[in-house]
């Protein structure tokens, strides 16, 4: 019998042979954390232990709050600089440089065959590189940095296959939100998903990421897309060092495997306030929205904004439209490709890189009483700061779309 | 070291998410566990937190504490008085989480369905046993590294005896 992808690295890792339920007790290759290293840093301090084991193993990216919206924020700030410091963690970025999970990836960090643990749910996002990666709680970071293993059981596997040409106004955000309506939200509780078939090998990276970031929403430990020649491409001057590629075996035991043909779907929307409460767009088409939001980990790469610029150039923007490229390196490329100054031209609002509102904590935090149509990947009530508000989940084409007439909007309409 | 738990039962439904439970606009504020279970399951019942009483149990549906990695979600309800959540499924980092807090996360979806808000129920971790007003309910025991870490009150402390040990 062979093995799965998890399987084989996790064996690798423990240096036995071990398949799908055992414990294992391993050390991730990087653990990476955000604003709440600060707490991470305090929990440590209880721990008793001077120094970070491996502090080149931690990686710290500040991008829920940035700039500081208020005094805590900043004190919180402060405190991560000051261990950062202290610790000779060299793997900072502070706050000029963008969303973690972005920032992670870009940096070369995300490698096939890869252990990562990080501090936020959307973790799974570097599984797009072939890499493992679950986010995990501030103390198991805490514990982590103390002594440079932490538990983990092997998770069994889901294999989703997706397979077709996609029409033009489908992008992978509706393809994953549809996915997730048909599986929901528990769908792939505790299991590692591999994402597979002739359209995900279509895709390019940031592609690729908005699957392997939205699999947090299917209940997953991680997701992985087996690594190909276009990862391989990708790292080419970027990964951090040598890594070894691993795939599932032809005859491993998969816990089930799904199929899914994406040339005939519509552009696909959840409905608050969960993320698999799916609708097709022509559904929820006219319901009035007061904010659109264009951005995040899952939607805030260059062929987000690029999808949003194609809408957006040369119209005007009925209601507030907020725009968060996911780096700065994407900013810098959106703006010279002109997508920067078709925002601002259609009166939309471009933000610093960061996290934004999607949290709820600053940037465009909503009244009771409104709507936001968002690129986001979660629609949670009071997720944007305000419990008697709505969040409609959809792509950046759907959520320019709508920007435009002041309604949720068919893309088709525009393209 | 953990063995019976007896309590009144607060019973919610599915996925209840971790933004209803501990609202994210929190997160990066720092707080003890005494504030943090102020904000218990703000989003979802508001009068929880002025109602629970220590040692009552929490219930809920399938997927719980779904979302967030936030570890606060787990440590406001524990601070608030909850000792044990019972519920048919968890989310794997709330399951994580709870677990790592010192607050055991049992799962069985027959007990969860006999049991009605308000009921007194008691948990018996050493037999693995629910028992409600309706019957008994067994569930499976934890692997020993989470039993562990439920005895030492959480990952930190079972951590920090890890080192003393060596």
């Amino acid at each position: 019998m062979g093995k799965t992808f998890v399987e084989k690295l996790m064996s690798k890792k423990a240096g036995k042979d071990v398949s799908a339920g055992a414990i294992v007790s391993i050390e991730p290759d990087y653990v990476m954390s955000h604003d709440n290293a600060a707490a991470i840093s305090n929990t440590f301090k209880k721990i008793g232990i001077e120094k970070v084991k491996y502090p080149e193993r931690v990686v710290i990216i500040l991008d829920h709050e940035i700039p500081a919206p208020k005094e805590s924020s900043a004190a919180n700030h402060k405190e991560i600089r000051q261990f950062v410091n202290e610790q000779g963690i060299a793997n900072f970025f502070d706050i000029n440089n963008g969303i973690c999970h972005q920032i992670f990836v870009e940096q070369g960090f995300a490698m096939p065959g890869k252990l990562i643990a990080g501090s936020d749910s959307h973790t799974t996002t570097y599984g797009a590189l072939g890499a493992f990666s679950a986010g995990i709680g501030r103390s198991e970071v805490a514990a982590i940095w103390a002594t440079g293993e932490l538990w983990f059981q092997v998770p069994e596997t889901i294999k989703i296959v997706i397979n077709g040409q996609l029409p033009p106004h489908i992008t992978p955000k509706d393809i994953v939100l549809y996915i997730i309506g048909q599986i929901k939200a528990d769908g792939a509780d505790y299991k590692s998903v591999e994402f597979t078939g002739d359209t995900v090998g279509a895709m390019g990276i940031g592609e690729r990421m908005v699957l392997t970031n939205m699999a947090a929403e299917m209940g997953a430990k991680n997701g992985y897309i087996p690594p190909d020649q276009i990862t391989f491409n990708y790292l080419k001057g970027r990964a951090k060092g040598a890594f070894e590629p691993l795939y599932s075996d032809e005859d491993a035991m998969f816990f089930k495997t799904i199929e899914f043909d994406v040339s005939q779907i519509p552009p696909s929307a959840a409905k608050p306030h969960t993320v698999d409460n799916y609708a097709p767009i022509d559904e929820v088409a006219g319901i009035k929205i007061d904010q659109a939001l264009i951005g995040t980990c899952t939607n805030g790469r260059l062929s987000d904004l690029e999808a949003a610029a194609k809408i957006l150039k040369g119209k005007k923007v009925k209601v507030r439209t907020l725009i968060i490229p996911a780096s700065w390196s994407v900013y810098k490329e959106a703006l010279k490709k002109g997508y920067i100054e078709t925002f601002i031209d259609a009166g939309a609002l471009v933000l610093n890189p960061g996290c934004g509102p999607c949290l709820g904590a600053h940037q465009g935090v909503m009244a009771p009483g409104e709507v936001t149509f968002s690129t986001a990947n979660r629609n949670f009530k009071g997720r944007m700061g305000c419990r008697e508000s709505e969040i409609y989940l959809g792509s950046p084409l759907s959520v320019a779309a709508s920007a435009v007439t002041g309604e949720i909007t068919h893309p088709g309409r525009f393209l | 070291m953990i063995t019976t738990f007896k309590g009144n039962v607060w019973k919610y439904g599915d996925n209840i998410n971790t933004d209803v439970i501990f609202p994210g606009k929190y997160t990066y504020q720092k707080m003890e566990p005494e504030e943090m279970a102020k904000h218990a399951l703000e989003d979802l019942d508001p009068e929880f937190v002025n109602k629970v009483k220590n040692g009552d149990i929490l219930v809920a549906g399938k997927n719980f504490g779904m979302g967030s990695s936030r570890e606060q979600a787990a440590v406001a309800i524990k601070y608030a008085g909850i000792r044990v959540i019972i519920a048919k499924s968890f989310s794997r980092i709330y399951f994580r989480n709870a677990i790592n807090a010192g607050m055991p996360a049992i799962k069985s979806p027959e007990a969860v369905e006999s049991i009605k808000n308000g009921d007194e129920v008691t948990v018996d971790m050493e037999k693995g046993e629910i028992i409600t007003p309706k019957g008994t309910f067994s569930f499976p025991p934890y692997p020993q590294t989470v039993m562990d870490i439920l005895n030492s009150s959480g990952l930190i402390n079972y951590i920090k005896s890890k080192i003393i040990n060596k």
